[in-house]
């Protein structure tokens, strides 16, 4: 995952290594909102250096040539801002490589432009609304997650659906349940503001969930579920063809004899 | 045609292939370079490792590999032959209506030859639409509503100029209407796989179906929904069905979704060949059975009258095709001599 990843000399105070385990965090806090999965996880970030003057410079790919351009440039600008908090860093550059709009959104990208004005009247929709559908669809995916593995430990509606946002988050459950209710919590605030007290389960527009109906409920909402899996598998399956992820490299000049010593 | 152990015989309607030229020498750009690099990776990514093809043989494959892939290696008895343009990447096209004609006329029982339309060519375009009906009498048509025209990064099928191409079709008697509503070219905005158009024109144009190529993937979760509201919305499982290889599981949720939502008289089979070969799909997809725990989840069970419609009955029925009476012709044409007495049951 973190191939490319260059070491540079040691500046004072924090070290090289210290800072590029901070850009790799935060890059790994970057989704893409479609598939709702880090963008290290996609493997689709394949370089992020410091130089001596705390400029940062990541480079990545997508899937295709192809990718949709407004996704494209929401996760460049995504990964610029999470970069761009941290405290030390001095300047950000996000290159996008091996797109058809590479040139037009790096110079978008370059100069702090929007996707608005880096494609002028060709963008019709903002980026805003767009990142809510996502994320109103992350937050579903996740809810009817946990809600499944729960319902699979033997929880009833009636017990689920009663849950406060702090008593969700002190349930004993596994390292797996853990990470869901984590996951969940995360994307809690898309269906609404809520206190510890406050419900636990609640629908995208904020109203908590009812023990009847439930179930139907979750039919009604696994479809987001399936459709980002079969997405998120396209994607891995379409970049690891595409850049040939698949077959181990082995540099040329390195290559052994099959069979050493004959 | 597919022979199961009981001596069934399954006869089966391709719903989407095409007969392109993406080869270097027609190539007119680097975007024709990339679109076939893109097919290339989803047919890699997705075949089984016997099924895959060479780079040169994939960018450009004659006739009749293409008629020994669906109709002798392959258990398709008929085809239907889908559009795809792209004259801007393509110095004569990728996949004409044109180009696929050839096809039609050498073998006219085994195709079906569709047309397409772009309702941003105004006059001039429905012109066409009216000669190219002419020519071919056309059933159906191909239309990609993201595909990027000069200032235009796609259409609607709300247009205006949308609505009377669809008037202009039901008069010609084109009655079906695929729409690629998938992994799409050129999607400057995501929300150019947006399927909420659909839903408009179903009501309008009744007389009308909608073949929802790819089922709307990535958009599967709205898709499932308006195809549930309108009774003329089909699914068609190009793209989807190559899952059955690399991701069952995941296929059989969609698979159960789609079963559940759009129902087993309205999903149509396709290959999408050249991007994967119906011999494999449709072993593999004979072979299919949705697991205990998702069909407790759905309630959806594949079952061979289920399988028996998506393959060809309900592509027969949208199309006219007279089942039997289309046997017989390619019985007579020699076209099941290579079947003797085969049986491709998997039990």
């Amino acid at each position: 995952m973190k191939r490319g990843i260059e070491g540079r000399e040691r500046p004072p105070g924090r070290s090289s290594d210290d800072k590029q385990a901070e850009i790799w965090a935060c890059l790994q806090g970057v989704m893409d909102p479609e598939l709702d999965e880090s963008v290290t996880d996609l493997n689709f970030v394949t370089r992020a250096v410091v130089d001596a003057k705390d400029h940062v410079h990541v480079e990545f790919r997508l899937p295709t040539y192809w990718c949709a351009a407004n996704f494209s440039f929401l996760m460049a600008d995504d990964m610029r801002r999470a970069i761009g908090a941290l405290d030390w860093v001095k300047s950000v550059s996000v290159v996008l490589g091996e797109h058809m709009y590479a040139d037009k959104i790096n110079a978008g990208l370059a100069q702090g432009r929007s996707f608005q004005e880096t494609f002028g009247a060709e963008a019709d929709s903002d980026l805003d609304s767009l990142r809510q559908t996502f994320l109103v669809k992350a937050f579903q995916r996740r809810q009817v997650a946990l809600l499944s593995h729960l319902i699979a430990l033997g929880q009833s509606p009636a017990e689920i659906v009663s849950l406060t946002l702090t008593e969700l988050g002190c349930l004993p459950l596994d390292d797996a349940g853990e990470k869901l209710v984590r996951r969940y919590l995360e994307r809690r605030a898309v269906a609404g503001p809520a206190s510890g007290d406050g419900p636990g389960f609640v629908d995208s527009n904020g109203a908590r969930l009812k023990a009847d109906g439930l179930a139907g409920y979750l039919s009604n909402l696994r479809r987001v579920g399936i459709n980002a899996e079969f997405n998120g598998a396209l994607c891995r399956g379409l970049l690891a063809a595409r850049f040939d992820l698949e077959t181990p490299f082995v540099p040329k000049s390195r290559t052994m004899p099959a069979s050493p010593g004959t | 045609m597919y022979r199961t152990a009981k001596g069934e015989e399954i006869f089966v309607i391709d719903g989407h292939t095409h007969f392109w030229d993406g080869s270097p020498a027609n190539q007119r750009n680097v975007h024709g370079k990339q679109f076939i690099d893109c097919f290339y990776a989803y047919h890699s990514n997705l075949s089984p490792p016997s099924e895959k093809w060479e780079k040169e043989k994939f960018e450009k494959y004659d006739a009749k590999t293409m008629f020994d892939d669906l109709f002798v290696a392959g258990y398709d008895d008929m085809a239907i032959l889908q559009p795809t343009y792209l004259t801007d990447f393509y110095k004569n096209g990728f996949n004409t209506t044109e180009r696929n004609s050839a096809l039609k006329k050498s073998h006219p029982d085994r195709f079906i030859l569709n047309g397409a339309f772009d309702p941003r060519d105004g006059t001039k375009g429905l012109e066409d639409l009216h000669a190219l009906s002419e020519k071919h009498k056309l059933k159906g048509v191909k239309l990609y509503t993201a595909e990027w025209r000069g200032e235009s990064k796609g259409y609607k099928l709300t247009d205006k100029a949308s609505y009377q191409y669809l008037e202009a079709a039901q008069k010609l008697g084109i009655k079906n209407i695929h729409v690629h509503k998938g992994p799409t070219i050129i999607p400057l905005n995501r929300d150019a796989f947006d399927v909420a158009d659909i839903d408009d024109v179903a009501t309008s144009f009744q007389d009308l179906n909608f073949i929802v190529e790819h089922c709307g993937l990535p958009r599967l979760d709205d898709f499932c929904w308006i195809a549930t509201q309108e009774t003329n919305v089909y699914a068609g499982l190009a793209v989807a069905l190559p899952f059955i290889h690399t991701r069952p599981g995941y296929f059989a949720h969609v698979i159960s979704e789609l079963l559940f939502w759009v129902g087993p008289d309205k999903i149509l089979y396709g290959s999408d060949y050249g991007i994967w070969t119906p011999k494999w799909l449709i072993d593999k997809f004979m072979a299919f059975e949705i697991p205990a725990d998702v069909t407790k989840e759905t309630g959806s069970v594949l079952s061979m009258e289920t399988k028996t419609k998506i393959l060809g009955l309900n592509a027969a029925r949208i199309y006219g095709i007279d089942v039997e009476a289309q046997k017989k012709k390619i019985r007579a044409g020699g076209g099941y001599a290579h079947l003797s007495e085969a049986v491709h049951a998997p039990r």
